[in-house]
């Protein structure tokens, strides 16, 4: 449904983008601001992730393969692995198209598929792929992944490796995408992947043919994360098969359900919070129990990792006390609480 | 002249045979019902025609055009829209949304066209927000269009269910059960709701149990019983009819 944003709506958008726009000028850490922009990737994943789990309901576990695909497409073709030095920008449009079509080879096999059983061949895609990656080691170097991806340029200025530049194209990526999806998610194809979502039978009823749709949702999905692979890929300049486990898939999964599923601001909410806590939080609080364990010479304290620990406490904690996520869409909202919930006031007509 | 055809419709689930032999025809304009006891094939004869199932034999040509074996999305768009028995709506889905769902059939812009909000993109979907308030208008559901469609209460959940097929412009509504659970006062308006659609210049096939129900709106009357048609004829005669009478009532009655 077409709604307006109200004013509030727009200032606090502008804000918030105000804000991402000045962050690089008023903090100039080069370590946070390539946290940041290493957020940036987790973002676009969960933006991607989500079309296939928020909006269309099809649980995806392999995620991870598409972001891979993405990943390697730019560095075999943009570093001295074969001598092509393809250049960044088109690449980022390719390395998209790439993972989409990936996207609908995997997506196929599945389309029969509901519920626990997508998950687990979804989650058996996610395993095979880094394993071919692994095992390919004529064009992908095998366990040493490739090393030297080109980093990109634009208008003579070499990207290097200072994080700003990166910073900046993920926000654009990123604004584009919100863009891009909130117009989707109000169209035919998003009310198609919503009544898939809620009834695919009554769906497919009302003339939606479930195969398209699905098909587009696992190809505009997996076109995020070949993106993301590509800026991932020439920021890092390394990229090996181990970065694409399970562990990616899962942790972008959480952001989304973290943030609240099939919200589009949940979803920013979500990945952020998810990737600082991963990426710049908790790895600052673990170096600070070391100091502090060493400190009181308590060699227990001084070698814990505590990451992981805090990380799922959070995760436990966020999902106990808001299980439809930070920032919910209603509906999930009314779905996890129906039960508790006395029958809505919604039959005496109010709105 | 008939809309739907449907010559010696056979359907087994293994050894079951749900549906043996069914001929009808439904004729453009008109209300016909499909009548008969519990399991007597009745959704069975929708979901055919609707292509959850394919026919184990037989033939079902709407206007011309052989649906059999055209899956239910390509049923919609040949323009046969139905509604369920036990509601099927998106639950999580605003009332507007599910009937704009129903729309998704006459709808044109691609994916590209909506995630750039081509200016065609948006005037499709003005349109279709209108058309939807419209139709929401017409069932009487429009101080809901912003509520999920879970909250509605049974009866508007029916005529919501009505509203989203009738989005799609079908020629061809079938309806399964449009009044069970309902009271008679509803009863009574459904079957309004009924006769206003078929002045939209919509066929109409239900579903009805409730045989008195039937008889006051329908031009024509088929009945089922353990699969096989038993029965058919206008209201008043189907009414009399031994066979109908012992389908219903036992044998001896």
């Amino acid at each position: 449904m077409t709604q307006r944003p109200k004013p509030w709506q727009i200032a606090g958008l502008a804000a918030v983008v105000a804000l991402f726009l000045l962050f690089p000028v008023i903090d100039r850490n080069q370590g946070h601001i390539s946290a940041v922009a290493d957020a940036g990737y987790f973002l676009l994943l969960v933006y991607g992730l989500n079309i296939v789990v928020g909006f269309a309901g099809l649980l995806d576990l392999g995620y991870a393969a598409f972001f891979a695909i993405g990943a390697y497409t730019y560095a075999m073709v943009a570093s001295s692995q074969f001598n092509v030095h393809f250049n960044f920008w088109p690449m980022l449009g390719l390395s998209a198209c790439v993972a989409a079509l990936f996207g609908v080879i995997l997506g196929a096999p599945t389309l029969r598929l509901r519920g626990d059983y997508l998950a687990i061949v979804t989650l058996g895609f996610g395993e095979i792929v880094p394993q071919v990656f692994l095992n390919l080691d004529k064009y992908t170097g095998g366990p040493n992944g490739i090393s030297n991806v080109d980093q990109p340029s634009l208008f003579g200025y070499h990207f290097g490796f200072n994080a700003v530049p990166y910073y900046y194209v993920y926000i654009v990526v990123i604004l584009i995408s919100i863009v891009l999806l909130s117009n989707l998610k109000n169209s035919r194809l998003g009310r198609a992947w919503m009544a898939i979502r809620e009834d695919e039978l009554a769906a497919t009823h009302m003339g939606v043919n479930p195969v398209t749709t699905k098909l587009l949702a696992f190809a505009m999905g997996a076109s995020f994360a070949g993106l993301a692979g590509v800026i991932y890929a020439s920021k890092l300049t390394l990229i090996s098969p181990d970065e694409f486990n399970f562990s990616v898939s899962v942790t972008i999964l959480s952001a989304i359900v973290l943030g609240g599923m099939g919200s589009l601001i949940g979803a920013f909410i979500g990945g952020l919070m998810l990737a600082l806590l991963n990426f710049m939080i908790l790895p600052q609080v673990t170096n600070w129990t070391h100091a502090l364990g060493a400190a009181i010479h308590n060699d227990a304290i001084a070698n814990a990792d505590l990451h992981y620990i805090i990380y799922g406490a959070i995760l436990v904690l966020v999902m106990l006390f808001r299980p439809e996520g930070l920032i919910s869409s209603a509906s999930r909202r009314a779905e996890l609480h129906h039960a508790q919930a006395a029958p809505s006031a919604a039959a005496a007509g109010v709105e | 002249m008939a809309l739907l055809e449907i010559a010696g419709l056979t359907k087994r689930f293994g050894g079951l045979t749900a549906l043996k032999d069914v001929s009808l025809t439904v004729d453009a304009g008109s209300i016909v019902a499909l009548i008969g006891p519990n399991g007597a094939g009745k959704s069975t004869v929708f979901n055919v025609v609707t292509g959850i199932y394919t026919p184990s034999a037989g033939s079902i040509a709407f206007s011309g055009a052989s649906l059999v074996g055209s899956k239910p999305n390509a049923v919609a768009a040949a323009g046969v829209l139905r509604t369920f028995q036990n509601i099927r709506l998106f639950a999580f889905m605003t009332v507007l949304e599910n009937v704009m769902v129903g729309r998704h059939v006459r709808m044109h812009a691609t994916p590209f066209d909506a995630a750039l909000r081509t200016p065609r993109a948006v005037r499709e979907e003005r349109a279709v927000t209108e058309r939807a308030r419209e139709l929401l208008e017409f069932v009487g559901l429009s101080a809901y269009e912003r509520e999920w469609a879970r909250n509605l209460p049974y009866g508007m959940q029916r005529r919501l269910e009505i509203a989203r097929a009738l989005a799609a412009e079908p020629r061809l509504l079938l309806l399964d059960e449009p009044g069970a659970g309902a009271n008679p006062a509803e009863k009574r308006e459904l079957m309004q709701l009924v006769q206003s659609i078929r002045q939209r210049g919509v066929t109409i096939m239900l579903i009805e149990h409730d045989m008195k129900l039937v008889m006051g709106i329908s031009d024509y009357v088929h009945v089922l019983d353990y699969g096989e048609k038993i029965c058919e004829g206008l209201p008043e005669r189907v009414r009399h009819d031994p066979r109908v009478i012992e389908a219903y009532l036992g044998k001896g009655a």
